[in-house]
């Protein structure tokens, strides 16, 4: 019988990696991460997760761990957070071209300086580009789905790539919530054991990490590419599998009241959760207004926010991380560039807020969808807007 | 060390786990320093690389000159990737997902990629007491990518970032004691050694495979492009720094030093230095300060050893 | 291997550009970067195999009489060897060509 319990975000993650029966954990704690690394340690101490816990001395060093984990065969999980993340900067790099599955939960922080333990967007935002697979996730329940989602997904044959969970840091990793564990046996249904093709094998040696001179780096990356692209119809898969298992379906993007709306919100993590709130308030008022979630990140949605926005006159963007003396919020760029060959397409405005732990409350959001339909009746001079920042 | 008066080519295994066709310089001595490992560690072995000359020498896509498993990810993260190795293959044997086998974990870094960038990840493997070698070929500069100084370049030497010139002697500070670092981490084995004396280097590197834990070898590899001289010197070049006292052959067992070559007279380390351009720059005043400092190391070395 | 690497497209490559092929770099002839090359005289050699143990390429071979060759496809003409040999019975002599 599946469990139900009300339990903090980030132990739950240790739950759902022990339930997952991962081989090796390599981590280094940070705020506000913590929590997730500490219960797994108790887990191995305890006997509860057969795992080799290393606690290596910086984040670069965990990431690499992983890899050398990873490449011979064994279910490999770490966890960051903001400035570990950036630490480990091109080690993300690596493990993505060398397609070595990772699985890594990120408690989205702001980066330095100033010195800020608490969530933003600005940390995932610096690694848009690595070639991981990056998943964003609401609400407790979703990012325990996801972690068990992610093993299967990453080590997919034809996949094989690293994978990202992203939770906001403090909003989602430290709140208690009710979150329904699968049973152990329905788990292991769920998620085939790990077997990469190739791993270190003396019986079978070779070689990884070759360096590519121009005749063929070229080629290397676009094999990479290929295969992220690809891997878009495995994570559908995997959460259709999901969702008839579990009776929990997850989607690359998903709607709120959008199909009549002329207005329509997007946000991104643990803020949709506030956002839906106001869209309700709005509609109960006969405002003509919806929410867009975006969920998985990369591969990035291009036909699912074409298709979610057709319909809407208006489309604002809410970003909690800030590009700075670019487009303002890296999402709402991303989704103007999906949208730019479109012959009907919403206006998008883009709003940046909510940095540094800053919150916004669901008048927040209402403030903001009204500002947003102004700036799209009378224009704006400005690239993007800010929100919420003391003038 | 053992009686060498017969040099036995029988007693050393023919396979060539390194194999030629490696693009390494003309008569280097760290190519050799790395063949002969090779020959002492077998087939059940993974290695772990930084980038650096061995790397890039072995290891051109889509060419490999490994005939063990072998993955190259970054620079400084050696000793951490084989952290990873060393825990993926323990929990799978574990947990019944593999035979239970003996695989030796060997991670290969220059001198750089060890007391420079990779000290941090070194210092905590060796802290973590993960069962592996750390073999740290040291050819004294950032080789590969043209001769630049590391904290592994000695006292005097020229490099392209620590040149000798009007105002400078070249590189100022004194060579880091990177064995030194590795047996205050109280691990099993430490060693040096040096590919001019092959035998030794192929026992220490069985020996230091074998030792339960964190084991640290650190192989003076002479290079001809970097040290300036002619390409059949290596090994010649290799035995000066022996006879001189600037490169000790010693181990570290379990906290107890042993000279494994003790000298009771050491040649001029100017025998040492003449032969390599990287030091021709150098005044009588500098070499004298130069002896003095070897001969005081020495002395603290035997007394260590006795 | 059967295309040179600027014959590979991206479908030829292996996952994560791995190498599946131990030691393919022996079809690599370094031999071709040799100005000087070692001339053994097997009457002074006395079978030690110092010049086996010393050389940087691996490619001196024992021959089925005892005696040693260095493989000149590999060969870089270093000449450790001969400077290492105890009997002094190899000899470095330029490349003809």
């Amino acid at each position: 019988m599946a469990t139900k319990m009300g339990i903090e975000v980030s132990v739950a993650i240790g739950e759902a990696v022990r339930l997952a029966n991962a081989d090796v954990i390599a981590a280094y704690p940070i705020t506000p991460q913590t929590h997730i690394v500490e219960h797994l340690a108790e887990l191995v101490a305890n006997g509860e997760l057969d795992a080799q816990y290393i606690p290596v001395e910086s984040e670069h060093s965990a990431m690499s761990a992983c890899l050398g984990a990873s490449a011979v065969g064994a279910r490999t999980f770490t966890a960051t957070a903001g400035q570990g993340l950036e630490l480990m900067h091109e080690v993300l790099y690596v493990a993505s071209s060398m397609r070595l599955p990772v699985i890594m939960t990120v408690a989205n922080r702001a980066l330095s300086a100033p010195l800020s333990v608490w969530g933003d967007h600005s940390d995932v935002m610096a690694v848009r580009d690595v070639g991981w697979i990056q998943i964003f996730t609401e609400n407790g329940q979703e990012v325990v789905d996801n972690v068990l989602c992610a093993f299967r997904i990453g080590e997919d044959r034809r996949v094989l790539l690293p994978v990202m969970i992203h939770l906001d840091g403090f909003h989602l990793s430290h709140v208690i919530e009710p979150i329904l564990f699968p049973e152990q046996s329905e788990v292991d249904q769920f998620l085939p054991p790990n077997q990469y093709p190739l791993p270190l094998d003396p019986s079978k040696p070779v070689s990884m990490g070759d360096f590519g001179p121009p005749i063929i780096y070229f080629e290397t990356k676009w094999a990479q590419e290929v295969n992220l692209e690809a891997a878009r119809e495995v994570i559908l898969q995997c959460w259709n599998e999901f969702g008839k298992t579990f009776q929990r379906y997850y989607s690359p993007v998903e709607c709120y009241h959008s199909e009549d709306a002329k207005v329509l919100l997007l946000t991104m993590g643990s803020f949709s959760e506030t956002a839906m709130t106001a869209i309700d308030k709005m509609r109960g008022d006969g405002r003509g207004v919806g929410l867009i979630r975006l969920r998985l990140w990369r591969p990035f949605p291009f036909g699912e926010i074409r298709q979610a926005v057709k319909n809407a006159e208006v489309l604002i963007v809410l970003d909690r991380a800030l590009s700075f003396g670019g487009p303002g919020g890296p999402v709402c760029s991303e989704v103007k560039s999906a949208l730019y060959g479109e012959d009907k397409k919403p206006r998008v405005i883009g709003f940046v807020g909510g940095l540094g732990g800053r919150d916004i409350t669901p008048a927040g959001f209402e403030e903001i969808i009204n500002r947003g339909i102004e700036i799209s009746q009378k224009g704006s001079d400005q690239e993007f807007e800010i929100f919420g920042v003391r003038e | 060390m053992e009686n060498y008066a017969v040099f036995v080519p029988r007693l050393v295994t023919k396979k060539e786990n390194f194999a030629p066709g490696h693009r390494a310089c003309i008569g280097c001595g760290e190519a050799l320093a790395v063949r002969l490992a090779c020959k002492a560690l077998g087939q059940n072995v993974i290695i772990a690389n930084a980038t650096g000359c061995i790397e890039i020498i072995s290891s051109q896509l889509p060419y490999t000159s490994w005939r063990v498993p072998w993955i190259h990810t970054l620079f400084e993260n050696t000793a951490a990737v084989a952290s990873g190795i060393e825990s993926g293959l323990k929990i799978q044997m574990k947990k019944g997902r593999m035979a239970q086998q003996e695989i030796r974990i060997v991670a290969m870094a220059g001198d750089g990629a060890t007391s420079d960038i990779g000290l941090q990840a070194l210092s905590g493997a060796m802290e973590r007491g993960h069962n592996f070698l750390y073999i740290c070929f040291d050819n004294e500069a950032y080789m590969n990518t043209g001769v630049q100084r590391s904290s592994a370049t000695p006292y005097g030497a020229s490099t392209t970032t620590s040149p000798a010139g009007k105002v400078s002697i070249g590189q100022v500070t004194w060579k880091k004691n990177m064995p030194a670092i590795a047996a205050a981490h109280d691990i099993p084995y430490v060693a040096t050694a040096c590919p001019s004396y092959p035998f030794d280097l192929m026992a220490k590197v069985a020996k230091g495979a074998a030792a339960p834990g964190p084991a640290y070898i650190h192989i003076l590899s002479p290079c001809p492009t970097g040290w300036r001289f002619a390409t059949d010197l290596a090994i010649k070049i290799g035995r000066l720094a022996i006879e001189t006292g600037i490169f000790p052959l010693y181990e570290v067992e379990n906290g107890t030093y042993r000279l494994n070559l003790d000298l009771s007279k050491l040649r001029p380390v100017a025998d040492y230095m003449k032969l390599q351009g990287r030091f021709r720059h150098l005044s009588e005043d500098i070499i004298n300060e130069i002896q003095q400092r070897v001969d005081a190391e020495y002395t603290k070395l035997k007394e260590r050893a006795s | 291997m059967t295309n040179p690497e600027g014959m590979l497209t991206w479908k030829d490559l292996e996952i994560g550009s791995i190498v599946a092929e131990p030691g393919n770099a022996s079809q690599y002839q370094t031999g071709d970067w040799r100005s000087e090359r070692p001339i053994f005289d097997n009457s002074k050699c006395i079978k030690c195999g110092i010049c086996y143990i010393f050389c940087p390429e691996g490619c001196i071979e024992q021959n089925a009489e005892g005696y040693f060759e260095a493989n000149l496809f590999y060969c870089k003409g270093c000449g450790i060897c001969a400077r290492e040999c105890w009997t002094r019975a190899i000899t470095i002599v330029p490349e003809e060509e």
